[in-house]
């Protein structure tokens, strides 16, 4: 091969590469301009006020209702009742699995939560249904229904917990040795340099992990549609059956909604206000994460 | 201010029998610290070889040798910071105030509070310069004015006066040499009775250095020091007594100016002529 | 000032045990994942074990009777998926990784690339279905086909084999690329040759876990449409190549398929408890297919790990 060609061939193939990085920023734009523009027909029908603060979300019946707060509260007390379980279970794995476990029980716990982190979530619902429901609330709170929120967050919990224990005991890996070290030459004991030492330090890394789990627990869609139900209600009952932003897209993704009407043109809107939401969480969770690397790495 | 670390009276141990080839310290009367016939293994490693060492209060004793002697490990296995080397094999003895740090009845915590530490680079606390200070002495339930301490720890590591105005900002934002004296205050607010140096001037330029030597000899009025430090010539400046180690081995340990002037033995005198090392 | 030792009251007694209590607590919270784990497989073994048999594999399911219900056709979409996610979403992502680790230098596009990657990464899944369902179904025409499916899928596992791939050719030593270069390699002989090479086993263990979660996903699916049972083309000619090629074709461009976590959604969602059992006996060959991909990635680099000491 002559020098020219041997050159040009260099340039062709580092393009194409740069090509397929750029491909990654392509996909973001399709998303936003997909759910903008798909929504425009539906908020020609719903004013964008009425979506926004109504609070009734009733797109099957007559007279139809797109207030997304129901939605939102669903999205949320299942989320956030995730993250209340998940938080307290991820940060103490982590720390059990950075300061205190043998090698050999991290290296079996690791790849146990990996695998965990691994199930789809289709599963996590069907154990909702069919153990978590039956077996742990309702003998605790005859009330319930069959399909509640409750359910719902103790699996999307159980599906987070990896999400926070993995990035969290990383970042309290990445506090260096010498930070320990002056905490046990100050006479601490294991737990004070862990949780007054360690952990602070890592605090950054640990809000990420917290923040990422948050945006994946509002984006999560099967666990929850088979769970929590479709029943868009403006409670705080967990006990209760709820609609969340995802399973409402779901059900109208099962259902027979003509392709031009109303109701099928809705699921832009909720996916754009979906895309959003999970969107900034992201971006904040990257800037922690960003200043945390910086003081450490 | 009266003293502020009073050593406790101690029943004097039996002096044990050395290795051959060792100098009995004959005068250290009343040792703070006795190392006794210490071996560490780091696996099959031997970092320190059956070493005895005596350390009089409210001196300054200098370990010097070549890196990887095992001086740093000698220092370490004093506050048992050795403990936390996954596959460290101790034997021998520590005793300090007539017991042996390493008996099952000795908690390293409390052991550590009396035996403080200062490291090789400056470790501060991501926290405030006040609560680098003040933390250690009220997690271990110091009962007096926790500001009168700080101050007061600030004030003895030559600190107060470049940082009493801003005690509330973060210690990382201190220059390199203050962040070390930093450290030294925070260890000597526990009111330690020894204060283990390793090294602590290798991370600065040479007036932080000269600062610290300052205090270092400003400190044995009131503290026992033992300082690991690779530079002879500080050896030769601050402390009172210097030990040589070699190859895990404590070949000599003498009054400094002996050391330096007429050293035992040949390896040291290769040593500090600067044949080796 | 007094002597030192009254001034502190240590309480070390209270402190070693309060340590105790949480170094229990937190072996006791690591456990519980071990212990929901356990539980889960527990559960769907004992419903599922039912209809495990040869006949679930191979029959189509029935909406009257469970017990001749099967996940043939399932399978069958969840294979095509899956390739045709891997096959376009394994080329582009290494190359992403590639042109990131090697050839990118700072500049702001590709720290924005960069930021971009990982927050693709925290997209909900059901996101990347509403794009599939407007780009690949409604304006490409791809109709609700397993081609739509598959690229959708590839999208969405895209950032995740970026990530895994960037990992895995961060950890080539730089040792490596300087000798190469020495010899007189270009840029791209070197990344071929050696980088590559060293990197692969890494790659391919990012490969099969973003597979595995291709394999998972049912939310994108659905979106686009994914419900109709219609069997791809009739039977295979599986006499000649051109026979599979057409079958291939058909299977891929055919409108409607399904794939076997829509499945157990279904079947988790139907009222007769028979067909949550069904759904109990899919899960246990989804997860036995993910457990088997999972140790497969584990091996990998418990091998490459081996490698490296030895």
């Amino acid at each position: 091969m002559t020098r020219t060609s041997l050159r040009l061939r260099e340039g062709a193939i580092k393009l194409l590469l740069q090509g397929c990085a750029l491909l990654s920023i392509v996909v973001t734009l399709g998303i936003v301009w997909v759910l903008f523009t798909q929504s425009i027909p539906f908020f020609r029908h719903v004013a964008a006020t009425e979506f926004l603060f109504g609070t009734r979300w009733a797109p099957l019946l007559t007279p139809q209702s797109f207030g997304i707060l129901p939605l939102l509260c669903g999205t949320t007390l299942i989320a956030g009742g995730a993250l209340l379980l998940a938080i307290p279970i991820g940060v103490a794995t982590a720390v059990y699995l950075s300061e205190y476990a043998p090698p050999a029980v991290r290296q079996v716990a690791k790849p146990v939560l990996e695998v965990l982190a691994g199930v789809p979530t289709v599963v996590f619902g069907y154990f909702a249904l069919l153990f978590v429901t039956p077996y742990v609330l309702r003998p605790l709170f005859p009330s319930t229904e069959i399909f509640n929120a409750a359910s719902a967050a103790i699996v999307v919990a159980i599906m987070v917990i990896p999400t926070i224990s993995s990035l969290c005991d990383d970042a309290l890996r990445a506090v260096p040795r010498s930070l320990r070290e002056a905490g046990f030459a100050l006479a601490a004991t294991r737990l004070e340099v862990s949780t007054r030492v360690v952990l602070p330090a890592a605090m950054s890394g640990v809000v990420a992990s917290v923040l990422l789990a948050f945006a994946r627990a509002i984006g999560e869609t099967m666990a929850v549609s088979i769970a929590a139900g479709a029943s868009p209600t403006l409670t705080l009952n967990p006990l209760r059956s709820v609609q969340t932003m995802t399973a409402y897209i779901v059900q109208v993704a099962k259902g027979d909604a003509p392709a031009d009407s109303v109701e099928y043109d809705s699921i832009f809107a909720v996916g754009l206000v979906l895309f959003l939401m999970t969107f900034l969480i992201n971006v904040a969770a990257q800037r922690v994460l960003a200043r945390f690397r910086e003081a450490y790495e | 201010m009266s003293a502020g670390a009073a050593l406790r009276e101690s029943a004097v141990p039996q002096r044990t029998t050395l290795a051959p080839g060792q100098t009995p310290d004959a005068d250290v009367v009343e040792p703070i610290v006795r190392v006794d016939q210490l071996t560490i293994r780091y696996g099959d490693f031997e970092a320190i070889k059956r070493v005895c060492l005596d350390i009089p209060p409210r001196r300054v004793t200098a370990i010097i040798g070549p890196s990887g002697c095992g001086k740093s490990s000698l220092l370490r296995a004093m506050n048992r910071m050795n403990d936390f080397v996954p596959g460290v094999r101790v034997e021998g003895a520590v005793i300090f105030n007539g017991q042996n740090v390493y008996a099952a009845e000795c908690d390293p915590v409390e052991l550590r509070r009396r035996v403080g530490m200062v490291f090789q680079r400056p470790n501060p606390f991501p926290k405030s310069i006040f609560r680098n200070v003040a933390w250690a002495a009220q997690m271990n339930g110091y009962r007096g004015d926790i500001n009168e301490l700080v101050e007061q720890s600030l004030r003895r590591a030559a600190l107060w006066d470049e940082v009493k105005d801003k005690l509330s900002l973060s210690a990382l934002a201190l220059s390199g040499g203050q962040q070390q004296r930093l450290c030294i205050a925070r260890a000597i607010a526990l009111q330690p009775e020894v204060l283990l140096m390793d090294e602590p001037c290798s991370a600065l330029d040479p007036i932080a250095t000269a600062r610290i030597e300052d205090l270092i000899d400003q400190l044995k009025s009131q503290y026992t020091v033992v300082l690991v430090t690779h530079n002879m010539q500080q050896a030769a400046r601050v402390s009172d007594r210097t030990a040589f180690m070699y190859m895990g081995e404590l070949v000599e340990v003498d009054q400094t100016n002996l050391i330096f002037t007429r050293p035992g033995n040949p390896r040291t005198q290769d040593y500090i002529t600067g044949r080796f090392g | 000032m007094s002597a030192a030792p009254a001034l502190f009251q240590p309480r070390l007694a209270q402190r070693r045990l309060l340590g105790a209590c949480f170094h229990g607590l937190c072996l006791l919270i690591t456990l519980v994942g071990v212990f929901v784990l356990f539980l889960l497989l527990a559960l769907v073994f004992r419903i599922g074990w039912k209809y495990l048999t040869w006949a679930l594999l191979t029959n189509e399911p029935s909406f009257l009777n469970p017990a001749e219900g099967g996940i043939r056709i399932a399978l069958i979409g969840s294979v095509l998926l899956v390739l045709v996610a891997a096959v376009v979403a394994v080329p582009v992502g290494v190359g992403a990784a590639v042109y990131l680790e090697e050839y990118a230098r700072k500049t702001r596009l590709n720290q924005l690339i960069q930021l971009n990657i990982a927050n693709l990464a925290g997209v909900p899944s059901i996101v990347y279905g509403m794009l599939g369902l407007a780009i690949f179904v409604r304006w490409l025409r791809f109709d609700r086909s397993v081609l739509s499916g598959g690229l959708t899928l590839a999208i969405l596992i895209v950032p995740v084999v970026i990530i895994a791939s960037r990992e895995a050719l961060a950890a080539v030593p730089n040792s490596i690329r300087h000798a190469a270069l020495a010899l007189g390699a270009t840029r791209w002989q070197m990344i071929r040759h050696h980088v590559l090479p060293a990197a692969l086993p890494g790659i391919l263990t990012g490969v099969i876990l973003s597979v595995s979660r291709a394999i998972g996903e049912a939310a994108p699916l659905i979106v686009i449409g994914a419900a109709a049972f219609i069997m791809p083309g009739g039977g295979v000619d599986t006499a000649s190549l051109f026979g599979w090629a057409r079958w291939l074709r058909e299977a891929l461009l055919a409108a409607g398929f399904t794939a076997l976590p829509i499945q157990i959604f279904d079947w988790s969602m139907e009222t007769d408890p028979e067909f949550q059992d069904l759904a109990g006996s899919a899960i246990i060959v989804l997860l036995g297919t993910l457990l088997s991909m999972n140790a497969l990635a584990v091996g990998i680099r418990a091998w490459q790990q081996g490698g490296k000491t030895r």
